[in-house]
């Protein structure tokens, strides 16, 4: 197959003085049992992530129906209000710290990461694995805590709430959030040094591709926050624990210094959740609309500018707790500047389409779909960045309103599209794309039906995190309700989907959507060291269009 | 745009070590922590009029002995990585050596320090800070301490370390010198501020 | 066909969007629940204007993307890939500014509605003042003041003693000279009104200094001790109101329409948060730290207090509701319920002798 070059060359167009060798394939393929011992591969750890992370997707997801079954009448019927507060607990803390974050960075990154920039594996594979065996335990430590109760105080674990209630369940939540806080850690480690040392030679700096650029991003912004968090997880353990009393006000402790510190972490933590999907929209979308991505630089700026300003921003989530008329302020500005290098990003994006020859994959289907959505979130957060909006509106469904469509609509759709986009590699065989516009419609349309109506819950007057409500706001709920039924259906034509592909799904080839990174040049599922030869970068990552006769079909000639 | 022959036809490259700057940015990271810990004692400090309460004094004696100790012995072990970077694996095992006796020392000596200052974790918001951040000090002097021992251990292994191949070595003493740097900073705003 | 001009196209496109934003942020107001304080108009106002600038940005980037969808879709057979454009830096610098004149905007804005709202004057002197002298004698409440002394309230009340006339409304609001403050006692336990099934006794929180965290005087009122105090306690899973110019204690906050009333907040063990909807504020009640409100209510009627806070299984459940009263309305509750309290007290002090 011609195609296998290890060059990194534009479809069509054949350097002549590069020596193909032939391959010779003496490294074996994994085994299926190989992705369930402590490998240090980084495909086969990227797809440990992947897997796992879905694993509890579905944990987490069931805990909304729950909470959602439960929501579907004012009085408390279905669930003890005390195991609503659990599910609401671990559903957020499942989907933030088990879902989105391991699979976003753990799963995209350690799998794309080394292919993307031409290297064999992470800078320190057991490392990773380490990282990655750190998960499990975590899951397992959440699910203990159930036994003593759940933890109940929210994902925020707001002390003296989380001092006094379930204090075993908490505490094991908090173990549980410091493991996945250390795999974090590790795993940023291993990203920075590998992006910044292990890159092929022959790749230009303006040549990384613009995931790489937010997988360094993100892994910095995690260095910087997560040991915060990680200290003041470990001031509530002893307080719960040991005895100490920084966060009891009784005893001369402060409970908003918790809600800094906590927030110190948390806000950085959405963009650890939103940027490495910005890379993947920065991939998903010149492919399928071959086009060259729209401002490379202000694309890789603004991830790093969204990672500088969302550092000083946290205390927006603290409007109406203990913080001075003048702090409000100081945060309200900032708050509303992280909007300028969001807008760049999506703007960039939009200018991708235009002139673009747009294929509407099911990946590209996802990728579309984000955009919308995520504008709709980021609008809304934006309205929320301002104090006297806030005011009213804090702690209300108009919050969960916001955070569902930047994280469903943005978080979620975009690691699906990038599952649709990279399952091919990871597997070698393509996703059924009938049942993948299946997936979207249902997806696209139950986000609206379950997110949309709850900005209107909110703006009237309903708390979040009750279990029990005014019955004046029972028919929007109902609404919620369905939305999040049909939501929980949508994840089915998706799973039969992968499952069979995987096992019998059509043959991708190395690069069946004719992509122009470098992951792109090697076999499908790419051999145990990546490359046998390590391919050399003549042109950039998204130069679509560049060969005299705009031939995408390179592919299709050549393979033929 | 030119194409180029693949210069680099070797088949498997050497990985390459890159565990000195892994090491430095999980330290940066790791400061960070600290930095926590600093921030909620300052502000603790900040807002209670009288910090350290009345009986929950420190005193500088003991502990500026101990500080004394644990600077002098980053020099100490710099000398043990000068000599592996001559060649002397006994002049590193040495110095290492002498490194470990004297952070055992001010493990020691802390130990001491706190059987002797009259209160405990609980005792108050002064004590809580203190000892939270004195105890994950402590805790980061023996990891560094159990390194040191590692190394030390590791260099019976003939030709383990030598002139080139040292980067073990080197950690342990970024590590350490790491450790340092919170003691210091450490003991300016626990001990020496609060004099004041 | 003639073709349409881009240039024209664009600027039909721009009064539409602009035409639907203004509407859309015009109709915005009627998501929200009616209006009932001061603020509420303010708050209300500019989230018109985040409505209609939100729908601009929505439809202008929504717009571009179906339009690109629909335009630049891959048609049949046709294989070739878009067009090599890697930026152009003109645009890009224009769509940093533009968002970048927005939000610096709507950032002077929100400073401006917050001040109005009083956001940045809590804690200053009139609050201060405040602090020095406990909360006495306004219009309402202070024909009331000399029996809420402890000794008039063990005494034994005698049935025909007349409650004053209550104070003419609306004028002596704004008017009535304050009165002499009374100090009074800090700390006093008290029990409870038979109204308001609260089973824990609280503490008055009469002398404590006024909070600086908050919403506080807004400009009109600015240096003018509030009409009408009430110390709001938060537990699990109530709140509890307590007027310590009179001594009533209730579960629901009752204030009369027009008054300019100052609501101190405390948490008696978790967070909770004092939210009432119609009025458009918020604010935590923080174990450990003192904070408050200060509103004019402008509707009378009945609006739900919800806690926003999440403090523990029964969250949802602690809810509450402010009563706006006429001022009559008003004399009247204070009546009853200092005739209730003081009974209470007095079976509470017989109890305590025997
Ligand atoms: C992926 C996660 C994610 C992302 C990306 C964001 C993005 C943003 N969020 Fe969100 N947020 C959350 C997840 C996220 N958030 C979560 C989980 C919570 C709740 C936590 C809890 O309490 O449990 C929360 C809560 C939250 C609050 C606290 C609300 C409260 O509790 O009272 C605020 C307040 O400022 C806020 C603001 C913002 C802003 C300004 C952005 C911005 O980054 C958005 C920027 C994007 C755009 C603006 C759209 C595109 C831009 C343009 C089209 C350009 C033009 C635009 C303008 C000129 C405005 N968020
Ligand atoms: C990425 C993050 C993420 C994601 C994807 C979701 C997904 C969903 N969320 Fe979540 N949510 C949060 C993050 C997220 N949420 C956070 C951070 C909070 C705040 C928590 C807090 O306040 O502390 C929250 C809170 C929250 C609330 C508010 C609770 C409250 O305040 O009382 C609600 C209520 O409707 C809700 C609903 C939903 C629904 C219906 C989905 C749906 O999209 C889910 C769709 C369902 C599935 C995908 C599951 C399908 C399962 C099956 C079909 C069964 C098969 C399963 C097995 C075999 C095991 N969420
Ligand atoms: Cu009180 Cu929620
Ligand atoms: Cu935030």
């Amino acid at each position: 197959m011609t195609l296998q070059l290890p060059q990194n060359s534009p479809p069509g167009k054949k350097p002549e003085n590069v020596v193909v060798t032939s391959h010779t394939t003496h490294q074996k393929a994994w085994k299926w049992y190989h992705y369930f011992t402590f490998n240090v591969d980084h495909k086969v750890i990227g797809i440990q992530y992947l897997v796992t992370a879905f694993g509890f997707y579905l944990i987490g997801g069931l805990m909304a129906v729950a909470m959602r079954t439960e929501l579907a009448t004012p009085d408390p019927d279905v669930l003890d209000p005390n195991l609503y507060n659990a599910f609401m607990t671990n559903h957020g803390t499942i989907m933030i710290f088990l879902w989105i974050v391991p699979s976003a960075i753990g799963g995209f990154g350690n799998y794309l990461v080394p292919l993307m920039i031409g290297a064999r594996d992470m800078a320190f594979p057991k490392l990773n694995a380490i990282a990655f065996w750190l998960n499990p335990p975590a899951g397992l430590l959440l699910v203990a805590s159930f036994f003593f109760g759940g933890s109940q105080s929210g994902w925020t674990a707001y002390p003296p709430l989380s001092l006094i209630t379930a204090p075993i369940a908490q505490s094991l939540w908090i173990l549980a959030i410091v493991l996945v806080g250390t795999s974090s850690i590790l795993g940023s480690v291993n990203f920075v040094v590998t992006i910044l040392k292990m890159k092929v030679p022959s790749m230009r700096w303006d040549q990384l591709p613009l995931f790489c650029w937010a997988i360094l991003a993100t892994s910095v912004l995690a260095l910087v926050s997560t040991p915060v968090l990680a200290s003041g997880l470990v001031l509530l353990l002893f307080d719960i624990n040991f005895g100490t009393s920084f966060f009891k006000p009784d005893a001369g402790g402060n409970v908003v210094l918790y809600q800094h510190l906590f927030w110190f972490y948390s806000h950085p933590a959405v963009y650890l959740m939103i940027l490495p999907v910005f890379g993947i929209m920065s991939e998903v979308i010149p492919v399928h609309s071959r086009k060259h991505i729209f401002g490379y630089k202000a694309i890789a700026y603004s991830s790093l500018a969204i990672c500088v300003v969302g550092l000083f921003v946290w205390v927006h989530h603290m409007f109406t707790s203990g913080t001075p008329g003048w702090m409000r302020m100081f945060f309200t500005i900032s708050t509303l500047l992280v909007a300028v290098p969001t807008g760049v990003k999506i703007f960039g994006w939009v200018a991708t389409l235009w002139q673009g020859k747009i294929r509407y994959t099911s990946a590209m289907l996802f990728a579309i779909g984000l955009l919308s959505m995520f504008v709709l979130g980021g609008i809304g957060g934006v309205m929320l960045g301002t104090t006297p909006f806030d005011i009213h509106v804090h702690d209300s469904y108009y919050i969960v309103a916001h955070f569902h469509y930047v994280l469903f609509g943005g978080s979620v759709f975009g690691i699906y599209s990038g599952i649709y986009h990279w399952f091919p590699k990871m597997t070698g065989r393509m996703l059924n794309e009938t049942w993948g516009r299946v997936h979207f419609a249902l997806t696209f349309v139950g986000t609206h039906l379950t997110f949309f109506p709850m900005h209107e819950l909110g703006l009237q007057g309903m708390p979040r995190r009750v279990a029990m409500y005014d019955p004046q706001f029972t028919a929007i709920n109902q609404l919620c309700t369905y939305g999040a039924f049909l939501l929980a259906f949508s994840v089915i034509p998706f799973t039969i989907n992968v499952i069979t592909s995987w096992r019998k799904g059509e043959v991708a080839g190395d690069n069946p959507w004719n992509a122009l990174t470098l992951e792109w040049t090697t076999a499908s599922p790419p051999a145990i060291e990546n490359w046998e030869e390590l391919p050399v970068v003549i042109h950039g990552p998204y130069e679509y269009g560049l060969t005299d006769n705009h031939r995408a079909d390179g592919l299709s000639e050549a393979r033929s | 745009m030119t194409a180029v022959t693949p210069t680099d036809t070797s088949h498997h490259e050497e990985h390459p070590d890159l565990r000195v700057i892994g090491l430095l940015t999980f330290l940066a990271s790791e400061s960070l922590m600290f930095g926590g810990f600093f921030a909620t004692y300052l502000f603790f400090k900040g807002v209670t009029p009288v910090f350290p309460p009345k009986g929950t004094e420190v005193e500088l004696y003991l502990p500026a002995i101990n500080t004394a100790i644990l600077v002098s012995s980053s020099f100490v072990i710099h000398l043990g990585d000068a000599a592996i970077k001559r060649g002397s694996v006994w002049g590193m095992r040495f110095w290492y050596f002498v490194t470990a006796i004297m952070g055992a020392t001010f493990l020691a000596g802390q130990i001491y320090e706190y059987q002797h200052l009259g209160y405990g974790l609980t005792t108050n918001i002064f004590s809580n800070c203190f000892y939270i951040l004195t105890g994950f000090h402590g805790l980061h002097v023996f990891i560094g301490l159990l390194l040191i021992l590692g190394v030390i251990w590791r260099s019976r292994r003939q030709g383990h370390y030598s002139a080139h191949k040292h980067t073990g070595i080197e950690m342990a003493e970024i590590y350490w010198h790491f450790v340092d740097i919170i003691w210091i900073i450490l003991f300016l705003l626990l001990y020496v501020m609060t004099q004041f | 066909m003639q073709q349409v001009p881009v240039s024209l196209l664009t600027l039909v496109a721009g009064i539409l969007v602009t035409l639907v934003s203004i509407w859309v942020g015009q109709h915005s107001a009627s998501l929200l629940p009616v209006q009932a304080s001061e603020q509420a108009p303010l708050v209300d106002r500019f989230f018109q204007i985040l409505v209609g600038i939100g729908t601009a940005l929505f439809l202008i980037v929504q717009g571009a993307i179906v339009l690109f969808m629909f335009q630049y879709r891959q048609r049949q057979g046709d294989d070739r890939d878009g067009t090599l454009i890697e930026g152009n830096f003109p645009l890009e610098i224009f769509w940093t500014a533009i968002p970048s004149i927005i939000v610096i905007g709507l950032g002077i804005y929100s400073v401006d509605v917050y001040t109005q709202m009083g956001g940045l004057s809590v804690g200053h002197h009139s609050m201060a003042e405040h602090a020095a002298a406990p909360v006495k004698g306004t219009a309402l409440a202070g024909t009331l003041s000399e029996t809420s002394d402890i000794e008039a309230l063990t005494e034994e009340i005698p049935k025909d003693e007349v409650i004053p006339e209550p104070a003419r409304a609306e004028t002596s609001l704004e008017e009535a000279p304050v009165e002499a403050p009374l100090l009074a006692p800090i700390e006093e336990p008290i029990t409870l009104p038979v109204k308001t099934p609260i089973k824990r006794p609280v503490k008055k929180l009469v002398n404590v200094p006024q909070p600086g965290i908050g919403i506080g005087a807004n400009p009109k009122v600015l240096g003018n001790a509030a009409d009408l105090v009430v110390n709001v306690t938060g537990m699990q899973f109530a709140w509890i109101f307590n007027y310590p110019e009179t001594d009533i204690t209730s579960g629901e906050l009752h204030v009369p329409v027009g008054a300019d009333v100052q609501v101190n907040l405390a948490a008696s063990d978790v967070i909770h948060s004092l939210w009432i909807p119609q009025f458009r504020l918020k604010q935590d009640a923080i174990p450990g730290q003192a904070t408050g409100l200060r509103f004019k209510a402008t509707r009378p009627g009945t609006y739900p207090i919800v806690c926003a806070e999440l403090c523990g299984g029964y969250h949802g459940s602690m809810r509450s509701q402010v009563i706006v009263h006429t001022p009559d309305e008003y004399q009247e509750w204070l009546e009853s319920n200092r005739i209730a309290s003081a009974q209470n007290q007095q079976i509470a002090a017989a109890l305590q002798t025997h």
